[in-house]
């Protein structure tokens, strides 16, 4: 049903690369080289000409423009012209892409592909040292303990995910509704901490976690939220309960279904955009069905599933904050605050082990912990591109 | 509309309310001035002040999309008949007419008759131009046969097979309560206050035979129904109905808009259905998506609106064009590729969209979107199918939400001495 990390994986881009609008920093008073690092590259069928060969060191922005007929590629390579420094890909014809990114004084190579094919038409390029080169030293140490660490947990919640969904369907095999309804909510939080990972299977998202007006006529309801509306059937009008057999048939699919995405999330890697964009995805799921009460429709806990998107986001976020705080300090420390306040706002919610009913929330407070959503969505919006820079 | 003329003497004007009375008369004409100037600068000066009620087809159609719309649905009260069906249209027919021409909904006017009655037209356009009013009527499936699957006017054996209630769509969350409806009236003009009168009189005169079911509100055409118009844009940025069925194409109408005398009932040859949607966006949540994606959930560029395979804003999207990763440059759920003619089995839609915005939610959201509106020739070929591939595949859907949904058949035009829809009692 989702397809957010699916489009973010589309524009996923190499590390220290950005895609954007031009760069608000590189106009930060620094007048005329501010002009020099613009460079203009347009890339024909057979030609790639850049407005200049050189350029200060700090933030860059080529500006490529495709004049060609086929798809086009833009590079800036190291010296040795093998490792990429940044990337600008699918530049339609007559379409024009900037590519934003800081680069260090040193030698590299520029190369344009258009067709995408080869090694592209290449040229030298310098950039020279510059008072405004404030690039930071290597950071992929950083980078890769982040994507090691943002593995281990999703494949961590995985597991967990798996252990409690097989509880869940015994218990509700087995007719103990009771605790299977305690269980449920538990077992869902392991689910909605990895959502925009586990909903990026396009075939097993669907399966699992559809709910019932996502379907179109003819169409077979499986997963979660089938069970939910059986063990929570009170807002359905003339509702027909379940047999023991065809409770067996949907558990049984249910924890297979969870299985297989299990095997699957064993073979994932996980780029520093992706985290980032993932955060940002989990704070959308948070806006778009649990903050309104639509995502638990029958079981009304909607507040469970709220505060494990936000874990999800936070690790996403803590994962990647070593890196933003070298690049933009202040953002790190106004998304840590937001954090924050989101958490006071829903730690008010807890009761019992659990959180407060959906329907039993004042109004009032449902509109706090939109604004708080809202509030922290905005500066994690900007998490991506800063992180890339 | 014309000029107030004398008044008698009435208890009101010996005790002063005259002068305010006069004085209000004379702002609205200042007000519609300074309005008219500002909407749509380069569309409206080009076009007529008001086009003719009476043709072969309805206007409101293939006429250049106004900037304003209020539409709004009825139902039929248990106590009318077919003949008070039949009177109220022909006298939904004359008041149409007349407010089209600019004039007042009634014979008489805002101002002109007695005073011991209530004026036969609610005055609120006194001093307004016709802002290209057109007045477009629709029948819904229930007029045909109730939801008990009651005869009540006669006309079940001249309900087309076509017209049924629409299914239920992957994603939809439709309130009942703006949904559906046994006839409709879309009222689009240059100045909201126009349409607005115009819907209101209608409404007013249909009272005791119908009542309104639901009603929406739309500023901000979102398709462009003519090539004299440039092109749109809906609340998420981007330009809107690019490649829409224009009035100038007579041959796409006839294929994708007109209902034939061949294709079921004779009495809708002319005619053609209208397919109402309200579109709520997640407007909070698209805001915070990067340009880079907003494009590729298009698949057109938000500046020039060009498809991300390159060119201008018509250029043709090549679908087969390859991108990086092994993957089309344009996605291939991008909702430029899921509803276009080449998906869709070569099937267009005229489309003729309004924006909305209705206020706030109550978590501060905006309660926004696309007022969808489509005329197509079979619903069943056409919209139903484009509705539910894009259900199904389109990156947009997870930034809408279908809050209301409704099917008319909208008769033909109405010709010299008929009322609107005619041929349905005849």
């Amino acid at each position: 049903m989702k397809r957010t990390l699916v489009a973010t994986l589309l524009v996923a881009l190499p590390v220290l690369a950005a895609c954007g609008t031009e760069s608000t920093k590189q106009s930060a008073g620094d007048g005329d080289a501010a002009d020099a690092r613009r460079v203009a590259v347009e890339s024909s069928d057979d030609a790639c000409g850049l407005s200049g060969t050189e350029a200060p060191a700090g933030t860059l922005t080529f500006n490529v423009a495709n004049s060609g007929s086929e798809v086009t590629e833009f590079y800036l390579l190291a010296e040795d012209g093998l490792q990429i420094v940044a990337e600008v890909e699918n530049v339609g014809p007559q379409s024009t892409k900037p590519l934003t990114t800081q680069v260090p004084a040193g030698n590299y190579v520029t190369a344009c592909k258009p067709g995408m094919k080869g090694e592209g038409i290449r040229a030298d390029f310098v950039v020279t040292e510059s008072d405004a080169a404030d690039v930071t030293a290597d950071d992929q140490e950083l980078i890769d303990q982040a994507q090691d660490n943002y593995a281990a947990y999703v494949e961590d919640q995985s597991a967990q995910l798996l252990v409690k969904t097989g509880e869940f369907v015994d218990l509700y095999k087995s007719g103990d509704d009771d605790a299977a309804r305690t269980l449920y909510a538990d077992a869902r939080t392991h689910w909605e901490r990895i959502e925009t990972v586990a909903e990026s299977f396009g075939d097993l998202d669907p399966k699992m976690d559809a709910r019932e007006a996502d379907l179109a006529p003819g169409e077979k309801w499986t997963g979660w939220h089938l069970i939910e509306k059986d063990l929570w059937p009170a807002r359905a009008e003339g509702y027909q309960a379940l047999t023991d057999k065809q409770r067996a048939t949907y558990a049984d699919d249910l924890l297979a279904n969870t299985e297989t995405l299990d095997g699957r999330i064993q073979e994932l890697t996980y780029t520093i955009d992706e985290i980032a964009n993932g955060s940002r995805g989990l704070l959308e799921e948070v806006a778009s069905g649990k903050v309104t009460g639509e995502e638990e429709y029958w079981s009304r806990t909607d507040l469970y599933d709220f505060q494990a998107n936000v874990d999800g986001a936070k690790v996403g976020f803590e994962g990647v904050k070593p890196i933003l705080e070298q690049k933009d300090p202040d953002l790190a420390e106004q998304l840590q605050a937001r954090f924050d306040e989101l958490e006071v706002l829903l730690d008010a919610q807890r009761a019992g082990g659990g959180f407060t009913l959906y329907d039993e929330i004042e109004q009032d407070e449902i509109k706090a912990l939109s604004d708080a959503v809202n509030a922290l969505s905005e500066p994690l919006s900007r998490l991506t591109a800063a992180v890339l820079a | 509309m014309t000029e107030p003329t004398a008044h008698p003497v009435s208890r009101r004007r010996l005790l002063g309310g005259g002068v305010a009375a006069a004085g209000i008369v004379a702002g609205a004409g200042a007000f519609a001035a300074g309005r008219l100037t500002e909407s749509d600068p380069a569309g409206a000066a080009s076009r007529p002040a008001s086009y003719a009620f009476r043709g072969d087809h309805q206007s409101g159609i293939t006429t250049p999309a106004q900037d304003r719309l209020h539409f709004a649905a009825f139902d039929v009260l248990a106590t009318a008949d077919r003949d008070d069906l039949v009177e109220l249209l022909k006298a939904w027919t004359a008041a149409a007419e007349r407010m089209t021409r600019g004039e007042p909904a009634g014979e008489i006017g805002p101002v002109e008759g007695a005073t011991n009655l209530p004026p036969d037209d609610t005055g609120e356009a006194i001093g307004l131009p016709a802002s290209g009013l057109t007045i477009t009527f629709g029948f819904g499936p229930s007029l045909f046969r109730d939801a008990d699957g009651k005869d009540r006017f006669g006309l079940a054996d001249r309900r087309p097979e076509a017209l049924e209630e629409l299914p239920h769509f992957p994603a939809d969350v439709i309130d009942a309560g703006r949904s559906g409806g046994a006839l409709c009236i879309q009222a689009c003009a240059d100045d909201p206050q126009v349409a607005v009168h115009a819907i209101r009189n209608l409404a007013r005169i249909g009272f005791g035979t119908v009542s309104v079911r639901w009603s929406q509100l739309g500023f901000g055409r979102t398709s462009t129904t003519s090539t004299s118009q440039s092109t749109p844009r809906n609340l998420f940025g981007f330009k809107d109905g690019t490649a829409n069925v224009k009035a100038e194409e007579a041959d796409a109408l006839d294929e994708h808009v007109w209902v034939d005398g061949s294709d079921d009932q004779a009495w809708l040859a002319g005619g053609s259905y209208l397919v109402a949607r309200r579109i709520n966006m997640r407007i909070e949540t698209w805001d915070r998506q990067p340009l880079g994606d907003q494009e590729m959930f298009v698949g057109r560029s938000k500046g020039e609106g060009a498809p991300l395979s390159g060119g201008k804003e018509f250029t043709e999207p090549d679908f087969d064009m390859g991108g990086s990763n092994n993957e089309p440059i344009i996605p291939t759920d991008a909702h430029v590729r899921v509803v276009h003619p080449d998906a869709n089995n070569g099937v267009r839609m005229l489309r003729r969209g309004y924006n909305f915005v209705d206020g706030s939610d109550p978590l501060g959201g905006l309660d926004a979107g696309l007022f969808f509106i489509a005329y197509v020739r079979d619903p069943r070929t056409q919209f139903i199918p484009m509705q539910l591939a894009m259900s199904r595949q389109d990156a947009l859907m997870e930034y809408l939400k279908f809050t209301s949904s409704a099917i008319f058949a909208v008769p033909p035009g109405v010709r010299a001495g008929e009322y609107v829809g005619q041929s349905v009692f005849a």
